[in-house]
């Protein structure tokens, strides 16, 4: 009796999942949610006049993230709360960050208001699967930008920041160049491409390594610092962020090597293309704004600027797409307000009086300085 | 209801009384009304997942199982590198977690089973002892006692240079603990061929004796003969070399860190411990119920016919209180299995640490999940498969 009942709940468990298979193969539906109809008026001989008319489908899901916010009243940003300089907890238990204002900027933005943002924290293994869900609007967690994350994860907007992997070692070890490290176990934070780069780069040059992994990155430094690896790995600027915090910041060396390009993007979900037009148009906005050389502080007075491409910026004159992406044509305005331009953004946390440490801009620098940061022009 | 014999035998139903008021036809209908809702319901749930599955781009493919990881692995119970499969890598966990379950469930039910007894001893400070034993790791979150265990005790063992050094030589330090290991030489196998064949033989020896006293009642002197057969293939074995049995490989400080030998990682430890500590709370006041279920008028009875406490124990109550013990025994192995995959928390890398590294570097979480799940549904139910087999063997006899 027993096994005829687990026989018929298994027998009905497959026809379930049969049907639930099958139910799924048909016609996928597309939903039209915006037309947009384009009037053309084509000169003809004679006295009749012929109207022709052109329809614009935009793909579904086109504006869907923009009319969740907003009806929301706030922006989901995926962020950390354990990294100083990028995403951290300020004293008063406030969030801060270079990742956490890219956040806020677009949020002001958006909702007109840059605290109206909702910070997730979460670890470097739930990043994928957090934008891939479209859990959030805005993952802005120090992600790197690769290929086939770009492919599976989300669309990727504009860097914000160039990075590199380098590696820390404990001064008394005495070690300086990366071929010293034959052998080393390393800690490591799992799910990240540092992690896949460690294994890359010692396999290149033929030597053995032992890891240690951890999910969370506090335990990999708690870890590294205890001695239980000789060497620890991540972006450079992660090191130099945490190295701050350790009880004897002297004791550490960062070696000189760097092992990859570490491009960190702000990701937003696959399949709303307007979605990624606007976070990319404001993170532009807040480098050319930097090479326009309006600030936090005169952007108030700017708007009687004589330079017309911080009028056309400001909103003050002309338009650079704001209708199509759904914002106001005085948005940067307030995006300048809330967290300054690029330059200012990074200079409040990693500048030579930054509030988390000093970092020189080295490849972050505007382009004109010789720097990697670009962005489109505004028109 | 008074039915008539003749009708019943007849489709089961009564000929005499309609069928919207026969009372099994009304509970065939409820059957297949609930049978036809719940079977809609995981239709609709599972539809539901793989179309908003699909929306979101996470597609149910196993097809990357097959591309190279690139990712390295703390430990590994066979060779691994970053070269091998998704695959591979997570046989890798799968062996890990097995290794860590197999010999956590050994352990908790060695240290379980002891302080069980210790709880019932006489001796007041025993007793007490093991109460508090209890108390503290029953009423403790395992995810907390597994960080203390890592990061506060396992973590703060010496460094490498500083390694305390047993006899042995054993070396000791926050890396692990590293421990001589024989080497697999002609010679070394036959030695340890010999050791098993001393195993096997002592073994069935001690069993047939036994059973010959059983069944004639004479004296038989199984321990002393068994234990001769132990002894007496592998000391053939070493004479027959010369003495020259067994090369051990020791460990030597290296580099960064000692080389040869065997390794027991922190992160493994401090798992086993953690969960082995954990569990024999558990287990321990499996014992107590399972022996406190067996009536004290047995154990008065055995005493009455003149056995001594040990034999009132082990022939008397142990054969009773296993029956009361085993089912909720399998579900302290089963939690122990899967509060295994708390390993994540303190770097070891079992089957869920494994999976989540590959969600992210492949980005893809839902044919992970589904991998993991039915990984350890199956862990689960061989296990329980084992255990209810050895449960009906020795319930009695109805």
């Amino acid at each position: 009796m027993k096994r005829r009942t687990m026989l018929a709940f298994a027998g009905l468990l497959v026809l379930a999942l049969a049907l639930g298979a099958c139910s799924t193969t048909g016609g996928e539906e597309v939903e039209v949610t915006r037309i947009v109809e384009v009037t053309v008026e084509v000169p003809t001989e004679g006295e009749t006049t012929t109207e022709t008319v052109i329809e614009q489908v935009q793909a579904p899901g086109y504006g869907e993230v923009l009319a969740n916010v907003q009806d929301r009243g706030r922006l989901i940003c995926a962020g950390r709360t354990d990294l100083l300089g990028f995403g951290y907890l300020g004293d008063d238990g406030r969030n801060l960050g270079i990742d956490i204002d890219l956040c806020r900027a677009v949020a002001a933005a958006v909702l007109g208001d840059p605290e109206a943002v909702e910070i997730v924290p979460i670890t470097a293994a739930e990043r994928g699967p957090t934008i891939q869900s479209g859990e959030v609007d805005l993952l802005t967690r120090n992600v790197t930008w690769t290929t086939s994350r770009d492919a599976q994860w989300g669309n990727f907007t504009v860097v914000t920041f160039y990075d590199g992997q380098g590696f820390m070692v404990p001064s008394d070890l005495g070690v300086t160049e990366l071929e010293q490290l034959d052998g080393a176990t390393v800690c490591v934070t799992s799910g990240t491409t540092t992690e896949l780069n460690l294994a890359t780069a010692f396999r290149q040059l033929g030597m053995d390594l032992e890891t240690v992994v951890f999910e969370d990155t506090a335990s990999v430094y708690n870890a590294y610092e205890e001695g239980r690896c000789d060497a620890t790995t991540s972006d450079k600027s992660q090191l130099l962020a945490v190295r701050e915090g350790f009880a004897d910041p002297s004791a550490h060396d960062i070696l000189a090597v760097t092992i990859s390009k570490e491009p960190l993007t702000p990701v937003v979900p696959h399949g709303d293309d307007q979605w990624l037009d606007l976070v990319k148009t404001v993170l532009w906005g807040l480098i050319n704004a930097e090479w326009l050389g309006v600030t936090q502080a005169n952007v108030g007075d700017m708007v009687s600027s004589d330079n017309l491409n911080v009028l056309k910026m400001l909103g003050v004159e002309g338009e650079f797409g704001q209708a199509e992406l759904g914002l106001s044509p005085t948005f940067m305005q307030d995006v300048l307000a809330a967290v300054g331009n690029y330059g200012e953004v990074y200079d409040r946390y990693l500048g030579p009086d930054g509030i988390a440490f000093t970092l020189p801009r080295g490849p972050n620098a505007h382009w004109t300085d010789g720097g990697l940061i670009y962005a489109p022009p505004m028109k | 209801m008074t039915l008539k014999k003749g009708s019943r035998r007849l489709f089961g139903f009564s000929g005499d009384v309609p069928l919207w008021r026969d009372e099994r036809a009304l509970r065939a209908v409820a059957q297949l009304i609930s049978a036809v809702l719940l079977i809609g319901a995981v239709v609709w749930l599972v539809a539901n997942f793989i179309q908003a599955a699909e929306q979101r781009g996470l597609p149910l493919s196993y097809d990357f199982l097959s591309q190279e990881s690139g990712f390295p692995l703390g430990e590994s119970v066979i060779e691994y590198n970053p070269s091998r499969p998704f695959l591979y890598a997570f046989l890798v966990g799968l062996l890990n977690t097995l290794k860590v379950s197999i010999l956590g469930i050994i352990f908790a039910t060695i240290l379980g089973t002891l302080i069980g007894l210790a709880r019932m001893s006489s001796n007041w400070l025993l007793s007490r002892l093991s109460l508090a034993y209890i108390e503290f790791f029953r009423n403790t979150p395992l995810l907390v006692l597994l960080f203390i265990w890592y990061f506060a005790v396992f973590n703060r063992f010496p460094r490498v240079r500083d390694s305390l050094a047993l006899p042995g030589p054993i070396y000791l330090n926050l890396r692990g603990l590293f421990v001589p290991w024989p080497k697999y030489t002609t010679e070394g196998l036959l030695f340890l061929v010999a050791i098993l064949l001393g195993i096997v033989t002592a073994t069935a020896a001690w069993i047939w004796l036994r059973r010959v006293r059983e069944r004639t009642g004479r004296q038989t002197f199984f321990w002393p003969v068994s234990i001769f057969l132990l002894l007496f293939f592998p000391a053939l074995a070493w004479i027959s070399q010369g003495g020259q049995t067994i090369t051990w490989d020791i460990p030597i400080l290296e580099g960064f860190n000692f080389q040869g030998g065997t390794t027991l990682t922190p992160e493994f430890t401090a798992l086993l411990v953690g969960l082995v500590t954990y569990t024999a709370a558990f287990i321990a006041e499996v014992v107590r119920s399972g022996i406190q279920a067996v009536d004290r008028g047995q154990t008065e009875a055995a005493r009455a016919i003149g056995l001594s406490s040990t034999q009132v124990l082990s022939l008397v109550v142990i054969p009773q209180a296993m029956r009361v013990m085993i089912p909720p025994m399998i579900s302290q192995f089963l939690n122990l299995t899967k509060n295994s995959s708390l390993a994540l928390a303190i770097g070891y890398p079992d089957v869920f640490a494994v999976g989540r590294v590959m969600i992210n570097q492949a980005g893809r979480a839902v044919p992970v999940f589904s991998m993991v799940m039915l990984t350890y549904l199956a862990i689960s139910l061989f296990v329980s498969f084992i255990l209810n087999l050895y449960n009906k063997r020795i319930q009695y006899e109805t």
